[in-house]
């Protein structure tokens, strides 16, 4: 029984009803603001968008006795309803096409739509993963070409490519230490992990079977290398850290840590997700770091597509490149010939392998679109976005400086995202409404709440691809919302007034999951 | 720079305000010895549209696309005809550049499309709640895998032979790192798929049986059956699917007694692309396990004002709240891909997808029937949807390339899939779907006369 289609917005219900609109209409929307409703409440199984051949239910089959007796119950709709449906859907979501989209730590630059028309070119859309090596040499020279660029930006030795999303990749890497270390007989049992990390960091730890334990943050939001020296030992395999950090501030001492790590016969992870912030300027490999994972979907402008696919190839010092995952290519140095290399073929050459993470070759989808935009942008480009990137998040932290409190602010230049707390709001007033103020004046909200060691956190990067007129506009909204917040405005604690839906009763979607539709009793 | 808007009279006013001399300036925490001045030597400069564009088809000229050979590959990866619609919703600026909908006010679009994405995956699988998506087949059986264990507390994974071998691969790998560990045998390329075998396997320290439907050789095993050896002694079952389209035909997993359905579903929706990126469905039987589930999970409730909306739900299961007590450290769905699998999956509606897995049937059924006339070629299966096994006198592989210089992309050779031999070098996977003619079928079999004849007078 599906209790919310009774109390929820109802075909037919006039919205005086639901007690928002001055204006009411009987059919709940509002000019451009359409409401739609759901496949099951509007599509038929009788109803088909494709034409097929009537099927001949008295042909032999070869179905044994598994042939499908219980009806699915899965609504079609003709291809015009079916158009309409999800571009009325669309209409409902903001995107970067729509406007800024400052989340920290989640880089939401322009997708550039060269990247769709090579992805969609036939020798990469429509090629299958196992056919004959001779039939897809253009595939492995994408991926010899993307892994050289990918290489030679961090200055690391070998680069996996399979990983199909940032915490695959972060998984792909601390197995890759798991297995050095074994490979050495050296099985030791903890990652340490900054308390400023993704979540996913100690997750992936976890996962690949190891304690976690925290090591703080100094005062100046930086890894505090003093009790992070003290802590290593014969027990720990490594460390995860992220550079940039999640406070947007460069960790001065990665080196030191680094070499540290090394001394005490541990391993260094570094979590790729702020690469943005350095490509072209800093490598990694130069900081002495073992793996790292990048993000195509953020630094190379592969799109989000409201929550993946992503795409997380995973760089590999010299240490750790013989135990890369399967498959991989390489390229023979004299010939120039580009190898696959399998199960079937792993042996001799490459022993140490950990195995396979996925099937097939990883996203060669983002892939093409990765390289495309890299070799748009060329070893230039890539620095001045880098640049661009951090003078936009430099140029934000310097317009709201004087109205919100940076506390790192003092402590020089940001990177690539500007921190704020939520220190000066007004009792009753939290980041989540200020948030939710920046709906109603046309913007996403910033990241909220992390990094976890910034009371009422605010993470805003703005990217290189904004320009500045966005950014001051941007800089007004928040001005004139951090007031707001200060000020203690109610209306405020209630926003967004203007959006496709008030706040959600998210207590009540955990309390009593609804999780797929049902037909209401009676229909 | 084409996708930079900053000009350099914006960069200095800026610079002005932020009160540094220069772009190089705001990196003074970088050690100057680790400092780049310049752009890495040896890299080409930033180029146009025309000459990037000019250079990825290049690349792209130098793979055989499918569309301009006789295609018969399958093997957890299938080539259907995917409705023009489905591109152009997919490449809508607000579901493609969109983030993940954790702000929901403004996120509606894609959050409604997860509902009724996961309300089909369940009544695709015959289960009760299915997941926002995973990375892909592979990775979602491995995850189906661990919440077994985490339900029974036990660490014995079966694995039948028919379960695709890098999805089988997957796991050995993952388990490596767990408390877990794989039993699997490789598969006979029998007329069926063994299923005795695996339920005379299943003891009281097992946790799961993962059986593929149909098998990696295109067999269907008895997943009714398999279920209640597995349910007698506490284990669970797991049924993997890599061809969605084959339950427009078969009965769904969830109707034969899997507690966990999880599968690729590429099928519908989205192209071959190499690879990736796919989808991997994971649906449950029993919703009272749901909190144990990993991925993302859409939900529905209601706004301020009343109205009917849709959450992430459940996150309490999640990364981003759990840290390192988290269900799985997945930080991502595979959104897009969803959203095609569930536009085109809309356009099918129930009739179409009967009629869609018909015509797949029809066709495999036709083109199995003149492929056993081939003299040499012996067809395994009792059982299958639209792939089966060929069994000839002489190594697939060669024959596979060969066959590829000459328009026919034969199938995937069972030598490519078990690289081990013991007589499956042999065998070859041959798939048929909508998109294959006569003409195709009638190429392939006379592309494997002549080539089997020219072995034999050689």
């Amino acid at each position: 029984m599906n209790t919310m289609n009774q109390s929820g917005w109802k075909p037919g219900t006039p919205v005086a009803a639901t007690g928002d609109a001055d204006y009411p209409t009987v059919t709940g929307n509002k000019a451009l603001m359409l409401e739609e409703r759901l496949i099951f409440e509007l599509g038929t199984p009788d109803t088909c968008g494709v034409d097929l051949p009537e099927p001949d239910t008295d042909a032999p089959n070869r179905l044994g006795k598994f042939a499908r007796k219980q009806p699915m119950d899965l609504p079609g709709l003709s291809e015009p309803e079916t158009v309409r449906h999800y571009t009325r859907l669309s209409r409902q979501n903001y995107a970067i096409d729509l406007g800024l989209f400052p989340l920290g730590s989640c880089t939401m630059k322009h997708n550039p739509r060269l990247n769709e028309k090579v992805a969609r070119m036939p020798g990469f859309a429509d090629v299958h993963p196992l056919q004959p090596v001779d039939t897809i040499k253009g595939a492995l020279g994408v991926i010899d070409e993307l892994s050289h660029w990918l290489i030679e930006l961090t200055g690391m030795s070998a680069v996996a490519m399979s990983p199909k999303a940032g915490a695959h990749g972060e998984l792909c890497g601390i197995l890759c230490i798991r297995a050095a270390l074994e490979a050495r007989g050296d099985a030791r049992k903890v990652v340490l992990v900054p308390e400023s990390a993704h979540g996913t960091n100690p997750a992936t730890a976890a996962f690949a079977g190891y304690e976690v334990e925290n090591i703080p943050a100094g005062k100046d939001g930086r890894v505090d290398l003093a009790a992070l020296k003290a802590r290593l030992g014969p027990d720990v395999a490594g460390v995860m850290i992220t550079n940039p950090n999640t406070c947007g501030l460069f960790e001065r001492d990665m080196k030191a840590i680094s070499d540290a790590v090394h001394d005490a016969g541990g391993l260094v992870y570094c979590d790729g997700a702020n690469f943005n912030a350095i490509m072209g300027r800093v490598r990694p490999g130069d900081l002495g770091v073992d793996a790292m994972h990048i993000n195509l979907h953020k630094t190379f402008s592969t799109p989000h597509g409201g929550g993946g696919p992503g795409s997380g190839p995973v760089v590999l010092s010299e240490a750790l490149a013989p135990f890369a995952p399967l498959p991989f290519v390489t390229k023979d140095a004299g010939t120039g010939e580009i190898h696959l290399v399998e199960e079937e073929n792993v042996g001799d050459e490459f022993p140490g392998s950990f195995g396979r993470m996925t099937a097939f070759h990883g996203q060669m989808g983002m892939f093409t679109r990765a390289l495309t935009y890299i070799l748009s942008h060329g070893a230039d480009g890539l620095r001045q976005a880098s640049g661009d990137a951090v003078l936009n998040a430099n140029y934000l932290l310097r317009s709201l400086d004087d109205v919100l409190d940076a506390p790192f602010g003092d402590a020089g230049h940001c990177m690539h995202e500007a921190l704020f707390s939520d220190h000066g709001f007004a009792e009753g007033t939290s980041t989540l409404d200020l948030a939710k103020g920046l709906i109603d004046e046309g913007f996403h909200p910033m990241t909220m709440y992390f990094p976890l060691v910034v009371h009422g956190a605010m993470l805003v990067e703005p990217t290189e691809t904004e320009s500045k007129a966005v950014l001051d506009q941007f800089a007004t909204a928040m001005r004139s919302l951090a007031e707001r917040a200060k000020a203690g405005d109610e209306t405020l604690q209630t926003a967004p007034h203007h959006a496709p839906r008030a706040r959600l009763d998210e207590a009540q979607a955990a309390r009593k999951p609804v999780l797929a539709w049902q037909r209401p009793e009676g229909e | 720079m084409r996708y930079l808007p900053l000009t350099d009279i914006d960069r200095g006013a800026m610079l002005e305000k932020i009160g540094a001399p220069s772009i190089d300036a705001l990196f003074d925490d970088v050690p100057a010895e680790h400092y780049l001045d310049g752009p890495i030597e040896g890299l080409p400069a930033h180029a146009g549209e025309m000459a990037v564009e000019k250079h990825m088809r290049r690349l792209s000229k130098q793979n055989l696309a499918a569309a301009d050979a006789a295609f018969f590959c399958g093997a957890g990866a299938y080539r259907h005809h995917v409705p023009a619609t489905v591109d152009h919703i997919i490449q809508r600026g607000e579901f493609l550049t969109a983030y993940t909908p954790y702000q929901p006010e403004i996120a509606q679009g894609t959050l409604q499309m997860l509902f009724e994405f996961q309300t089909q995956v369940a009544r695709l699988y015959g289960g009760a709640i299915a997941n926002a998506s995973m990375y892909d087949g592979s990775t979602a059986c491995w995850e189906a895998i661990v919440m077994a264990a985490r339900l029974t507390k036990r660490h014995r994974i079966l694995m039948s032979g028919g379960v695709h071998p890098h999805y089988v691969s997957v796991a050995q790998t993952m388990a490596r790192f767990t408390p877990g560990h794989v039993e699997y045998d490789l598969p006979v390329p029998n007329a069926n798929p063994g299923d005795d075998d695996i339920i005379a396997r299943i003891d009281d320290e097992t946790s799961c049986v993962v059986v593929q439907y149909p098998d990696i050789l295109g067999r269907i095993p008895d997943l009714q059956k398999i279920a209640d050896a597995a349910h007698e002694k506490g284990a669970l079952l797991i049924v993997v699917n890599t061809e969605p389209v084959a339950l427009g035909a078969l009965e769904a997993p969830g109707n034969l007694g899997a507690d966990i359905v999880v599968g690729e579903g590429q099928s519908i929706g989205v192209g071959l692309q190499f690879g990736g990126p796919y989808l991997g469905l994971f649906a449950i039987t029993n919703p009272k396990h749901v909190r144990q589930m990993p991925g993302r999970l859409c939900g529905e409730t209601v706004d301020a004002d009343g109205k009917r909306g849709f959450v992430l739900t459940l996150s309490t299961r999640e990364q981003h709240i759990r840290r390192e007590k988290a269900t799985s450290n997945i930080c991502t769905n595979s959104g897009l891909c969803a959203l095609a699998f569930s536009v085109h999956m809309t356009l099918l509606g129930e009739k179409g997808l009967r009629a869609l897995a018909a015509e797949n049937h029809r066709l495999a059924c036709r083109a199995a029937d003149r492929l056993a006339q081939v003299p040499g070629v012996k067809v395994m299966n009792d059982t299958f949807f639209n792939e089966f096994t060929l069994m000839l006198d002489t190594e697939t592989r060669p024959l596979v390339r060969d066959l590829a210089t000459k328009g026919v992309l034969a199938g995937v050779s069972l030598g490519r899939l078990f690289p081990d031999g013991d007589g499956r070098e042999n065998g070859l996977l041959v798939t048929v779907t909508e998109t294959n003619t006569d003409d195709d079928i009638e190429a392939l079999a006379t592309a494997l006369e002549q080539a089997i004849g020219a072995e034999k007078a050689a």
